[in-house]
């Protein structure tokens, strides 16, 4: 049956809403606006009753999976379980309901935990200090490329470094932000061990680098044993290193980006810190420098003085600021209830279990699926199709079949570098059961791949809707709901 | 507290599954010489109910807006949130899910990301809406890295009276992509026609006015979007979305791309986020939209169903080519906003536009006849207005705080010329009570 619209349910004169009766003596609009500043065409929004809304809105989270729907394996998103008491405290009024501009003494609570949440996420990176401003991931990425670009032009290298190199394995939104900072994108090879090519490396590394975008572990699942080695050869040829934080899962307590050499990290608060992704966002790009990029932190930053904390807009060397506010500051309370739920032995069997669960699983679809690189993994591994595609089957199928099955999809065709990715990320949050589960349903896949691939390559058979039509979408898109004629 | 399910006997199980001694054997590849030797410096791991206590009170440490009457606006705006927006975003199917990459198993969101985008095109007259940005400071930015894209020109101009941190944003972003970015002054609150029309040239990719501007005031959008024009500029209106129930929309004026922060449509003030920022534009612009948008198509038995499409523009195909690095965006404030905006209907964004309208013009009478106080512009305004105050505007703010009143933003720390200045918001939450208790607080203060 398809679903109408909340627009196809609209019906003139129906209303959810109420207002207050107005007390106060009325006037016409026309007399208080003059008649060019007055919309002449009304905005057809729809007319329902509120129980209509809440039906309409209701049923369409029937058709929608989320972690607390099942099992969620989406490889570098870290889909973790979100406890509930974060959201509780989140939405506490304290939080939820003060404005930005209130006077900082009637804020203090608030600045009180952005400044020790920074502090922690210091500590955890091992950096020096920290900004959450950023919204997302990729605003951190290019809020910490902006930095390095500041760091460089007070060197008086702004207009000489003008690359910034990133691996031929790393996420979209490296090379994407590199761009919008005005740098130039130099891929550089992995190796036959996943990690990057040194040869490679020490080729593309010269004067004209600005920096080096990592992930360590990278998308692969893999830890790169030579970081240490590539942060020498990038430092020595005067280049920065930036640290892409999305796997930082898999590290927690046992190995700090800081102390392999990076420069600058962002955070996934959304990913490693539990707080829900929401369909997809508001998530935050918390960043972390070392002392050499912190003049240039975005305003403004959270300072202590003696017992007041203040918002600190005196920093001449800053980049300016890179979103409005302060960040997004409810997805930063339920990240710092996170961190200080767990303490600093939670966090790193946190990130145990989450090596432990990947490697387990790995092991157990080994044989079965072809395993790009058969070393021990961190906190997501990828394995491929290439062993169900000699029988018809791709790794689209193999995704559509698990939704079929109960559960949601890794991440497909990614990372780039392998075809037929498939990137598997359990997180610590799921029992031996649920990866028990997940495994049968993977090779009860594999098996049907060989004895009836037709199933796999029509699936899904059990959701809303089958297979879409991507490529008409594209063609010919309706992206909008349009009202009938008259 | 860490929510791993593992007993002892499940992890021993799951070591020997895998053939390993230790967890530690799983991190052998990390060099001996970066691991760390000590446990992190964190404060230890609190229990749920020492957690909530420990969060309590640091919220109480705040003031919140149900314990003052807030004045306060300038970009965040104190309206009333509907039970039923709280209800559907509180939804775990929603709130715990990812980007929807899989559609089969994601169409509440995509369809709900489809609703949205349709009732940001009808609020702002445009053609096409994407799923989200981060908030009206970064649409400020993404119009306008748009706009070069689209004329391939690096000048941007935009208005003095749009909100400062819009223009610091943008500022910020121009800065790495070397875009020239220059100010129109404004005159009486209101941006200066005279002096765009000597700031304009053939280079300018984009014009961005605000409206109602920064200080609540009515700019007339059709002469901006006409001088823009004449010059093959791009028109960007930056809108508040609440005030489109009674004001031109943009695709009325003309506008190329319009956008806006839509925390007002059913989102929590928090702070300054997460907040919503949208953007809409005209339908031969489409190609050139930053982030996600959903698409209507059918599925292998011809049914109706929704999925993120045009991805050719993203990072995650285009990398370094991508019109925007954006990916997570605000998806579950969209959501909020498409109950919000389904909530009100046609009729209600109207009543509660006007509502606004009334009520901010019934506090600036009442104000300006407070001994002392006066209207610091003569501009028609929405919801918002600025008055001049016979003492300091950051005192007489500091001394409401005793008689409840967080008042107006005192105009200073944007605007030195202004310093004798406060911007007060009123939106439909506020009382002829609240209003009158201000003007009598005031009374006392000047």
């Amino acid at each position: 049956m398809t679903m109408p619209l909340i627009f196809e349910k609209s019906k003139q004169g129906r209303k959810a809403y109420s207002l207050p009766k107005s007390d106060i003596p009325g006037k016409e609009t026309t007399e208080l606006l003059p008649d060019w500043a007055i919309r002449k065409k009304p905005a057809f929004l729809p007319e329902v009753s509120e129980v209509d809304l809440i039906r309409h809105y209701t049923e369409l989270s029937h058709r929608n999976f989320g972690v607390d729907q099942g099992f969620y394996p989406l490889g570098s998103c870290t889909m973790k379980y979100n406890p509930k008491i974060n959201e509780d405290v989140a939405a506490l009024p304290g939080f939820n309901n003060i404005h930005p501009y209130q006077p900082e003494e009637l804020v203090q609570g608030a600045l009180e935990l952005m400044y020790k949440l920074g502090r922690d996420l210091c500590e955890i990176s091992g950096m020096y200090e920290a900004s959450l401003q950023p919204a997302a991931g990729a605003h951190g990425e290019l809020t910490g490329l902006m930095l390095i670009k500041a760091y460089h032009e007070s060197l008086g290298e702004g207009e000489k470094r003008t690359k910034v190199i990133v691996p031929d394995s790393a996420h979209g939104t490296n090379p994407a932000s590199a761009a919008l900072c005005g740098y130039e994108v130099v891929e550089v090879k992995s190796d036959e061990r996943g990690g990057v090519d040194l040869t490679s490396l020490r080729e593309v590394v010269s004067e004209d680098v600005a920096a080096l975008m990592l992930t360590n572990p990278n998308t692969l699942g893999l830890f790169d044993e030579n970081a240490v080695e590539i942060a020498d050869i990038v430092h020595s040829a005067g280049g920065l290193l930036y640290y892409d934080g999305a796997n930082m899962n898999a590290i927690m307590g046992i190995v700090r980006p800081g102390d392999m050499g990076f420069d600058v990290l962002h955070y996934n608060l959304h990913k490693t810190f539990s707080t829900p992704h929401g369909g997809g966002g508001p998530g935050s790009g918390a960043i972390a420098v070392k002392e050499i990029l912190a003049p240039f932190l975005p305003v403004p930053v959270v300072k202590k003085d003696g017992e007041l904390y203040t918002l600190d807009y005196d920093r001449p060397d800053s980049i300016g600021r890179v979103k409005g506010f302060y960040g997004n500051f409810n997805v930063l309370v339920k990240a710092f209830a996170y961190i200080r739920s767990l303490g600093a032995k939670g966090l790193r069997e946190a990130a145990e279990t989450a090596v432990l669960n990947a490697n387990y699983v790995m092991r157990k679809l080994q044989g079965r699926y072809h395993l790009s690189y058969d070393r021990d993994c961190k906190h997501e591994f990828v394995i491929d199709a290439s062993y169900q595609l000699k029988h018809g089957v791709n790794t689209n199928d193999i995704a559509k079949a698990l939704l079929d099955l109960g559960f949601h999809a890794p991440t497909v065709y990614f990372p780039l570098i392998i075809r037929e990715a498939m990137m598997i990320e359990p997180t610590e949050t799921e029992s031996k059961e649920t990866l028990d589960a997940f495994i049968g349903a993977m090779l009860k896949i594999a098996e049907l791949s060989e004895s009836s691939p037709e199933t796999l390559q029509e699936a899904p058979h059990n959701t809303v809707v089958g297979r879409l039509d991507d490529v008409t979408a594209a063609r010919r898109p309706i992206l909008r709901w349009t009202p009938p004629e008259g | 507290m860490n929510y791993v399910p593992h007993t002892k006997e499940d992890r021993s199980e799951m070591l020997s599954a895998i053939d390993v001694s230790s967890v530690d054997q799983l991190f052998a590849d990390v060099p001996l010489e970066i691991k760390l030797d000590r446990d992190l410096n964190l404060p230890a791991a609190m229990s749920e109910l020492e957690l909530m206590n420990y969060m309590s009170e640091l919220a109480g440490k705040n003031i919140s807006t149900d314990q003052v009457v807030s004045f306060l606006g300038a970009g965040v705006y104190d309206h009333y949130v509907p039970s039923a927006v709280k209800h559907i975003i509180s939804r775990s199917e929603f709130y715990t899910s990812y980007t929807p990459y899989q559609a089969e198993v994601s169409q509440g969101m995509l369809q709900a990301i489809f609703e949205y985008q349709t009732l940001m095109c009808e609020l702002t007259g445009m053609d096409i809406s994407n799923a989200s940005l981060y908030d009206g400071a970064t649409g400020v930015a993404e119009a306008a890295m748009m706009s070069s894209r689209i004329t391939r020109k690096q000048r941007i101009i935009i208005s003095q009276t749009v909100h400062p941190d819009y223009r610091t944003t943008l500022k910020t972003y121009a800065h790495n992509l070397d875009f020239d970015v220059e100010e129109i002054p404004f005159k009486d609150g209101i941006t200066d026609f005279e002096a765009l029309k000597e700031l304009i040239s053939n280079e300018t990719a984009c014009v961005i006015v605000q409206n109602p501007n920064f200080f609540g005031y009515i700019e007339n959008m059709e002469i901006a979007s006409e001088i823009a024009h004449k010059e093959k500029a791009l028109f960007v209106a930056c809108v508040d979305p609440i005030s489109l129930g009674i004001l031109a929309s943009p695709g009325e004026y003309g506008a190329d791309i319009a956008i806006g922060e839509g925390q007002a449509l059913g989102i929590p003030m928090g702070f300054g986020g997460p907040h919503l920022g949208f953007i809409t534009c005209q339908k031969k612009h489409m190609r050139q939209m930053p982030g996600r948008i959903a698409g209507e198509t059918s599925d292998n038995k011809g049914r109706r169903g929704y999925l993120l499409t045009l991805q050719a523009r993203e990072q995650h195909i285009r990398r370094e080519r991508a019109t925007s690095n954006i990916c997570s965006n605000q998806a579950l404030c969209a959501l909020a906003a498409t109950v919000y905006l389904s909530w009100l209907g046609k009729q209600g964004i109207k009543e509660l536009a006007e509502m606004c309208l009334q009520k901010a013009h019934y506090a600036c009478e009442k104000l300006s006849l407070v001994p002392g106080l006066k209207r610091k512009h003569s501009a028609p305004f929405f919801k918002e207005f600025v008055m001049k105050m016979p003492l300091d505007p950051e005192k007489i703010s500091s001394d409401l705080i005793s008689a409840n009143i967080l008042g107006g933003l005192p105009l200073k720390r944007f605007y030195p010329a202004l310093s004798d200045s406060m911007l007060i918001a009123v939106t439909e939450k506020r009382t002829k009570e609240e209003i009158d208790m201000l003007c009598r607080a005031l009374e006392g203060l000047v």
